[in-house]
């Protein structure tokens, strides 16, 4: 029954033209989605490969496996490419870029061309930042502090500044067409309050995208400039100052975390009514702690700098702030497990990676408590303990969420089904290679490791070997479902339009959609998740 | 075994037992948070797993859960942070009487000097059940000084002085870190704290090296750089009479009222023209780049020094300022 409603041949967006110019210059949605997955995979694995050195290098006390400066390029790198080229587009550049105009029932975003502008924007900067990493690198910390960035470091820090500024019109740009298109472009009968909870977190990015993004552009420019002109901004010697830069820099890069893990909350939004045949727990409130999130977020930048040298009472301030945060982001917590209650669940890979999501992302945010504390944030702030911490809100968070959303619309993207069995082992051996790789890095933190070290005393040995084991384990379960996605786009079985009996409009059309998207503009006259109206697929499934 | 596989950092001040008790609680609470999200995963996935002509049963929400889930963590949260405020506002609190160690932090090294005069490089000695003040500064790019036993960070910045203090409880050798990124030898910027009983810290403070106290070798520097002809211990000089001045509120030309603190001197020595005590003629030269961080500190410990009693205190000064005799602090 399955098969029986597809025809292979039939025109889709993927075979309506092909050639290298169909792609470099197409202006569709679903085609520029696909060209930021390759590009953002790569560099994925780029910032990966980066990731296992660092962590063979820890894997002794002593400084053995690379030079000092090459460990310190190497962290450098791993955190620029991996935030600003690989977590900052990934769910929104992607799967956004792809579901957006689908789930709301549109034909495309409202700015095509820009859409590929900012993919094009996204390669330059790429190019530029790949030409930085062969030419030399840079060593200054993902966080650029100065003075070390502008008078100090004598790596290529110009052109690393230069790479994530352009990187940045990228993200407005696509931040800016997500508006738009939300507020323009839905279907009749597509209400804001029966609108997907993936649109109202992309929302709610977007608007983090557009605010905060120019701030992290001004503040590069302000590098380069102190760097290359001498001006006096953030240096003392000139009559900077340093504490300029930290709040600069972390206005836009504390929202930034919510740009990479809100999207997820997204994903994960989608995913779990779906396994669970059941409408959302609490639409409106979970609608509207993505917004809150995205406020809030704006409000909190300096618990970066509760030992920097601020005052003891903003310090008082920005630590209260980040509990009111905390406060939606444990309301989506909860509406995502009450939502299980009295569920028809089923556990396909989408499923275990939403449940790999809420436990990380869980202990990510609790974690986050503690370091909103002040009295404990002085001992461990620039600890592994903070590593760990966001490392499983944007690992652990993030990227489950992203491969969760790949794994829940690959079929609609590609038109083929994965190998079931192998999704679910690759979600097991993500979950538990993640924890092994971090949470030992949360004693480290605790006892007092410093990041960024290159060398370490030897009593840290032994958390340390757990984690760059936990390291490889994760990189297998990171290149298991890039190898059968891949496998599948020839061999898979092909994909009905909705293989999980899902609610979106974006399961109405053929999978792969064709290029105009929905043969008819659709006409929503049913609420968000309506799952009651929606038959469980199993007996389209029996072959499977 | 833990000496090799340590779990729990030494407790070796009375903010490390504090910041564990918050810490302790935080585990706890995580844990149960944790542990009741988990459970409920797991029972409903058990629980409601699909079976064959059972079908979901359709909830739009609550808004009482909803209250209950938003207004119980707030709560929590609330008691969290005045929790951490507490520990964080006597952390940065320095109190009277300390001793004071002046750090000048460098790519790569920590060099640390007590009031005394002693000289420490990537090393401090301190006794055993003294409260203990750092006034720390860096000659180049942001460090930060960690002793992870004492549960204490403080960043270190160019251009102006932090503060820092703790009170060692227990004798032993700690881990110094540099625990803000500062480049090559980062890692390699580490020293050790070595907390000795107050016998052994006197023995060892006598031990030599020291020639003369801080605030003597300010006091030195006070008359070699010419400071003297117009900072008087009267009324007549043409700069501020500087007897008392520390830590006391400061009329400013331009109508503001600054402490005089550390970071205060310091900037009134480096560029004297930043802050003008009112009634007085912005004259003074500059004196960036004219001394080194020690000399700066040297005299800034000089200027403190002349705000403590006479009948002395450990570690009063023992100076005897040149011109007229010290008389009742002048503020304005």
């Amino acid at each position: 029954m399955a098969t029986a409603v597809i025809a292979p041949e039939r025109e889709n967006y993927l075979n309506q033209e092909y050639g290298i110019k169909s792609w470099l210059l197409t202006v569709d949605h679903k085609r520029i989605a696909l060209l930021y997955l390759v590009s953002i995979t790569f560099f994925f694995f780029i910032g990966g490969f980066f990731a296992l050195l660092i962590r063979l290098e820890l894997l002794t006390p002593a400084g053995d496996l690379v030079q000092a400066d090459t460990y310190n390029k190497l962290f450098t790198m791993h955190g620029q490419v991996m935030v600003f080229f690989f977590l900052i587009p990934s769910i929104p550049a992607v799967l956004g870029n792809f579901l957006v105009p689908l789930m709301i029932g549109a034909r495309d975003l409202a700015f095509p061309r820009i859409n590929l502008l900012s993919w094009y924007l996204y390669i330059i900067a790429g190019i530029l930042m790949l030409h930085c990493m062969l030419t030399g690198g840079v060593d200054t910390g993902w966080t650029f502090y100065t003075p070390f960035s502008t008078a100090f470091s004598n790596t290529k820090v110009i052109e690393a500044g230069l790479a994530i500024f352009i990187s940045g019109f990228s993200s407005i740009l696509t931040g800016l067409n997500f508006v738009v298109t939300i507020h323009r472009m839905r279907a009749p009968g597509m209400t804001w309050n029966r609108l997907p909870l993936f649109i109202w977190a992309h929302y709610a990015t977007s608007i983090i995208q557009l605010l905060g993004t120019p701030v992290i552009a001004v503040t590069l420019v302000l590098v380069v400039l102190e760097r290359a002109l001498h001006l006096g901004i953030f240096d003392p010697t000139r009559g900077g100052d340093p504490l300029l830069f930290q709040h600069l820099f972390w206005f836009y890069s504390h929202p930034a975390v919510y740009i990479m893990i809100l999207p997820s909350m997204g994903v994960v939004t989608e995913i779990v009514p779906c396994f669970s045949r059941k409408r959302i727990f609490g639409y409106n409130f979970v609608a509207m702690s993505s917004i809150a999130i995205a406020v809030f977020g704006f409000l909190v930048w300096a618990h970066h700098m509760f030992v920097a040298g601020i005052s003891l009472y903003s310090a008082l301030i920005f630590s209260a702030l980040s509990y009111l945060v905390a406060v939606p982001s444990a309301i989506k917590v909860f509406n995502w497990t009450a939502t299980m209650y009295k569920g028809s669940i089923r556990f396909s890979t989408p499923m275990l990676y939403a449940f790999g999501f809420i436990g990380l992302f869980t202990m990510g945010g609790l974690t986050g408590l503690f370091l909103a504390a002040l009295g404990i944030d002085v001992h461990v702030t620039d600890t592994y303990f903070v590593i760990a911490h966001f490392h499983y809100i944007m690992v652990g968070g993030a990227v489950m969420g992203y491969l969760g959303g790949m794994h829940f619309w690959w079929p609609k993207i590609s038109g083929r089904m994965y190998p079931e069995s192998l999704g679910r082992f690759s979600a097991l051996i993500v979950f538990l290679g993640f924890n092994l790789t971090f949470f030992p890095q949360f004693i480290l933190g605790y006892l007092g490791m410093p990041r960024r070290y290159w060398q370490y005393p030897p009593e840290f040995q032994v958390l340390n070997v757990l984690s760059t084991a936990g390291s490889t384990i994760l990189a297998v379960g990171y290149l298991l479902p890039m190898v059968y996605f891949l496998w599948s786009m020839r061999y898979g079985k092909l994909a009905p339009a909705n293989p999980w009996g899902a609610s979106g409009l974006e399961w109405t059309t053929t999978s792969p959609p064709p290029t105009f998207n929905f043969e008819h503009t659709p006409v929503v006259d049913w609420e968000a998740y309506d799952y009651e109206n929606i038959p469980a697929p199993e007996e389209a499934r029996v072959a499977g | 075994m833990f000496d090799t596989f340590p779990l729990w950092p030494a407790r070796a001040s009375t903010t490390a037992g504090s910041v564990d008790a918050l810490f302790i609680f935080l585990v706890t609470l995580s844990a149960m948070v944790s542990a009741a999200v988990f459970t409920m995963i797991v029972v409903f996935a058990v629980r409601y797993r699909r079976r064959r002509g059972v079908a979901a049963e359709q909830i739009e929400g609550s808004t009482a859960l909803e209250v209950t889930w938003s207004v119980i963590p707030l709560f929590i949260f609330v008691v969290i942070f005045v929790w951490g405020a507490v520990i964080y506002f006597k952390e940065r609190t320095p109190p009277r009487g300390a001793t004071e160690v002046y750090v000048v932090a460098k790519q790569w090294m920590w060099k640390l000097q007590h009031e005394e005069g002693q000289r420490e490089i990537n090393e401090l000695h301190v006794p055993v059940g003294r409260d203990v003040k750092m006034i720390l500064t860096s000659q180049d790019v942001i460090h930060s000084f960690y002793v992870p036993a004492f549960r204490i960070k403080q960043d270190v910045l160019p251009g102006r002085y932090t503060t820092a203090w703790f009170h060692p409880t227990k004798a032993g050798i700690y881990h110094l870190f540099c625990a803000e990124y500062c480049g090559t030898q980062h890692s390699g910027m580490i020293g050790q704290v070595v907390v000795l009983e107050p016998a052994q810290y006197e023995a060892w403070l006598s031990g030599g090296g020291a020639s003369g106290s801080m605030a003597s070798n300010g006091q030195n520097m006070f008359q070699q750089l010419g400071c003297s002809t117009c900072h008087r211990f009267d009324t007549q000089g043409r700069g501020p009479n500087l007897v008392g001045l520390f830590g006391k509120p400061v009329q400013l030309e331009d109508g503001r009222v600054v402490t005089a603190d550390e970071n205060y001197i310091r900037e009134s020595i480096l560029t004297p023209g930043a802050k003008i005590v009112s009634g007085f003629k912005p004259i003074m030269p500059v004196f960036q780049g004219l001394v080194s961080e020690e000399q700066l500190n040297a005299l800034v410990a000089y200027v403190k020094s002349l705000s403590q009693s006479p009948t002395g205190a450990a570690g009063g000064p023992t100076v005897v300022p040149s011109g007229a005799p010290p008389q009742e602090p002048k503020v304005q």
